[in-house]
């Protein structure tokens, strides 16, 4: 089994409103440090697989084609065992 | 004339198509599943709003690996005439079918109110019955329609006339005011606005009808002329 760990986020182009709400709500809890804030998402799929490498390629396509939308999004991944 | 609407688990503005084509032009219509196979019966898809797959992951991102997507994907390559219509649009978009991607609102907020957009392109199929730059009134009802694409899509769309229709004071954030789009061919439009709760003035807007009208005259034209009497 692997573990791959997806993360989504907003392209660092594109805005963010989300993020920017959180941020000034930090703002106006007195975090004033807070320089930006992006909101992504975060998935954990159980692969039934040890090739790391097939791993590797399947989750990519996974990403390419379902999991982020490449107009506006980033992804990036993590694999474990 | 045969239209299709499509139906995916949580579509909840098929019904409002459906009547849409029976009340303004009288036309034949039928529900189509998600798991259709088929759509060669048909010269008109429209892909109804609503929250397909419950909007998980992204709006429309499930919906576009339905079955019946292929087939759509397959009548637009043959010329046939589709409308998607707030989450039909996003379905469209996802499906690679119409250029850029529907974002959150800028304001975060969901907007369900009357809109006056403006024709911007009378020359396309759906709008031929509209006069260039007219202003009309048509609901909008998401969260995410905030419509956006990177420069050099922008650059095309405007170069090819494919923004059929621009808001007159933006709800929602989208790119260059864009309520509405075609693909470079014409034959696919996506929209924001939901033309199919503008057809009576009992719902508070006629301006949708036109719509209808005009992508029946253009069905009509094409076929008309095409046989010999």
């Amino acid at each position: 089994m692997i573990k791959a760990t997806v993360y989504v986020t907003i392209k660092q182009s594109v805005l963010d409103p989300q993020g920017v709400a959180v941020q000034g709500a930090l703002h106006s809890m007195g975090f004033e440090e807070v320089q930006s804030v992006r909101i992504g998402k975060y998935m954990e799929l159980q692969l039934d697989t040890s090739d790391r490498n097939e791993a590797e390629a399947r989750v990519k396509d996974m990403c390419e084609k379902l999991l982020a939308n490449t107009v506006v999004e980033d992804y990036r991944f993590e694999l474990e065992g | 004339m045969k239209f299709a609407v499509l139906v995916f688990p949580g579509s909840n503005c098929d019904i409002d198509c459906y009547k849409a084509v029976e009340d303004t032009i009288g036309e034949p219509v039928d529900y189509v599943w998600h798991t259709a196979t088929d759509l060669s019966a048909y010269d008109c898809i429209l892909v109804p709003g609503g929250f397909s797959y419950g909007d998980y992951l992204r709006c429309g991102a499930i919906s576009r690996f339905a079955p019946v997507m292929a087939e759509v994907a397959k009548a637009a390559e043959e010329g046939k005439y589709i409308l998607g219509i707030c989450n039909g649009f996003q379905i469209l978009t996802e499906a690679g079918l119409l250029p850029g991607t529907l974002r959150r609102n800028m304001s975060l907020k969901f907007r369900c109110h009357d809109t006056v957009l403006r024709v911007e392109n009378n020359q396309n199929p759906f709008t031929t019955g509209y006069l260039p730059g007219q202003e009309i009134k048509i609901p909008i009802a998401h969260g995410e329609g905030n419509y956006y694409c990177d420069e050099a899509t922008h650059a095309k769309l405007k170069e090819n006339n494919q923004i059929i229709f621009r808001y007159v004071g933006n709800p929602n954030g989208s790119l260059d005011d864009i309520a509405g789009i075609s693909n470079e061919r014409g034959n696919v439009v996506g929209m924001m606005p939901h033309p199919e709760r503008a057809v009576d003035s009992l719902l508070g807007s006629e301006d949708g009808k036109l719509m209808f009208t005009s992508i029946l005259k253009a069905w009509r034209d094409r076929h008309e002329s095409a046989s010999v009497r």
